[in-house]
């Protein structure tokens, strides 16, 4: 079938760079590319790009610029934020809290960590996928030297209560990470507010290219390196400065936080009538994750008697880019952990679809795409022996 | 999507694809947990040739070629030759899965073969070389409920 149109709503796995931020980083690969730790002026010119990017992602969270340092991607500044802070400070303990619904980057840090003696707890989390903070504190031992929650979560957007996370934290003496990868440059995010310590976030899910994120490290926190080499980023990590995809990274936090209220607004009431218009018109169909504590562009959906991957084959030949949780497209044979620990069975959870929007998103996709959803799940359950059992059931009650 | 182009075409045309009243033997096998589930339907007439085969199937895009091929390989086949149809007979005719959807094509045989052991079992007959597949969760009618 002849592609006419692509509708991309997959922008929490990636996202288009903006035009302004590739011109942004534009003279940083032909013309300025002096390494910033040289001496002669051409290369140390560079140090103020630099500069100025740590100074805009400070401002966009509250910080003090000298507590962002520069990483590759979202995934290294969760792995160094775990690992780092389980090893300064395993004196005063060994046991890590953090979720069931976290991303893998930082899951399968908690399981590297646990082969090397730490104690790791998984929070279950209720029907929504947030976390109980009563559940929270009885997980809480003395030996416990760090929380991680994710800020929002990637599949379902859910939305942590972040900030009393951050309070029980401090409260014990605890250290509170939070990966943001999701939530960073899409909802106000405040460090000292929501006592939040460290904090992970990635270039790519806010229209700057892959392959630049950050971590912030509060002032105090006394983590060491997890990239040695140089003395780049205070000696914490090494490695010569990515400079275009730093500069990047800040022109698209920038324009994120220029448009964040505007943004919010467009993108929840047209992801708001998208749900609507899916719940109302497509039957035996459940919404995933929270009605309102949700990231502003997250929609995800459970249609029953059908399965993810054939759907988001039929969608991918209406020119529409969708994510699902099912075993087919995660390369196991058990559907998305997420959908599991908000208690979906997994016959439920296998007809998973995530889409996600962008300020691109116009309401006429949004029509497009559920009349399409709507006649697609019509044939998938038509080719559906669960759909045929249920209606025959149906029939005979 | 690693699908060849014969996958793609009987994902997206399906062949045989429906229900059929009075069947000759119905299986279903598969396993909602595990997000695939197939049925199939065997018309079969009085000399033991399949004059018509029909399918239903839950699952990613190769469970529906697969059970799509199934059901085309076996139209015209007596009874002994369907069992002859197997995962790999299914995976060439569809020019190869990816290694990842290899058990979908081992499901079709299963299914071919609980659909033959319905047929079997409903006409009181051996069917030589054919064992009830492991993944049968076909609901065979239990004898001692229709003494109620």
């Amino acid at each position: 079938m002849e592609k006419t149109k692509m509708i991309y709503l997959d922008n929490a796995a990636t996202t288009r760079c903006k035009p302004e931020v590739v011109e942004a980083m534009l003279p940083y690969f032909t013309e300025q590319y002096g390494n910033a730790s040289a001496v002669y002026e051409f290369a140390s010119n560079m140090k103020e790009p630099i500069r100025k990017a740590r100074e805009t992602i400070a401002e966009s969270l509250g910080a003090k610029p000298e507590e962002i340092y520069f990483t590759s991607c979202g995934t290294e500044a969760d792995n160094w934020a775990l690992k780092a802070a389980a090893e300064a400070y395993q004196d005063k303990g060994n046991h890590i809290i953090t979720t069931k619904i976290e991303h893998h980057a930082i899951l399968h840090t908690g399981e590297y960590l646990e082969k090397r003696g730490f104690e790791v707890t998984y929070l279950d989390v209720d029907e929504f996928g947030r976390v109980d903070l009563d559940v929270l504190k009885a997980a809480i031992r003395p030996t416990t030297i760090l929380i991680s929650v994710m800020f929002a979560n990637n599949e379902i957007g859910t939305i942590e209560p972040v900030k009393e996370i951050g309070a029980i934290a401090k409260e014990r003496g605890i250290l509170f990470h939070t990966d943001a990868v999701q939530a960073y440059g899409h909802v106000p995010i405040q460090v000292d507010e929501m006592n939040i310590d460290m904090l992970s976030a990635s270039g790519h899910k806010i229209n700057a290219p892959k392959g630049v994120g950050f971590l912030y490290i509060r002032k105090g926190v006394k983590i060491g390196s997890f990239i040695h080499g140089g003395a780049q980023e205070r000696r914490r990590r090494a490695g010569t400065e990515n400079i275009p995809y730093i500069v990047g990274l800040a022109k698209a936090a920038g324009m994120h936080q220029d448009s964040m209220g505007k943004d919010m607004e467009e993108v929840t009431a047209l992801r708001d009538y998208l749900i609507d218009r899916v719940l109302t018109e497509i039957p035996y169909v459940r919404l995933n994750g929270h009605r309102t504590k949700r990231l502003p562009n997250n929609a995800n959906f459970c249609f029953q008697f059908i399965e993810g991957e054939s759907l988001l084959i039929m969608l991918d030949m209406a020119g529409i880019c969708g994510a699902s949780g099912s075993a087919c497209t995660s390369g196991s044979l058990d559907p998305s952990h997420v959908l599991l620990a908000i208690g979906l069975p997994h016959e439920i959870a296998h007809g998973s679809l995530r889409l996600t929007l962008s300020d691109e998103t116009t309401k006429e996709d949004i029509d497009y795409v559920v009349d399409q959803l709507k006649e697609i799940v019509a044939r998938l359950r038509d080719m559906s022996p669960l759909y045929e059992d249920f209606m025959r059931e149906k029939k005979e009650r | 999507m690693q699908y060849s182009e014969k996958v793609m075409d009987h994902f997206q045309h399906p062949r045989n694809m429906g229900e059929m009243e009075e069947a000759s033997g119905v299986g279903t096998v598969g396993n909602a947990k595990c997000g695939d589930i197939m049925r199939m339907y065997l018309d079969i007439d009085e000399n033991e040739i399949i004059r018509e085969a029909k399918f239903k199937t839950f699952g990613c895009g190769a469970a529906v070629a697969t059970s799509s091929m199934a059901t085309e390989l076996v139209k015209g086949k007596t009874v002994r030759e369907a069992l002859e149809v197997t995962n790999k007979a299914v995976m060439e005719a569809l020019d190869g899965l990816p290694p990842v959807k290899v058990h979908c094509s081992l499901l079709a045989e299963e299914a071919i073969h609980a659909a033959l052991w319905d047929y079997a079992e409903k006409h009181g007959i051996v069917i030589e070389g054919l064992a009830r597949p492991v993944n049968d969760i076909s609901e065979h009618e239990e004898a001692a409920e229709e003494e109620y």
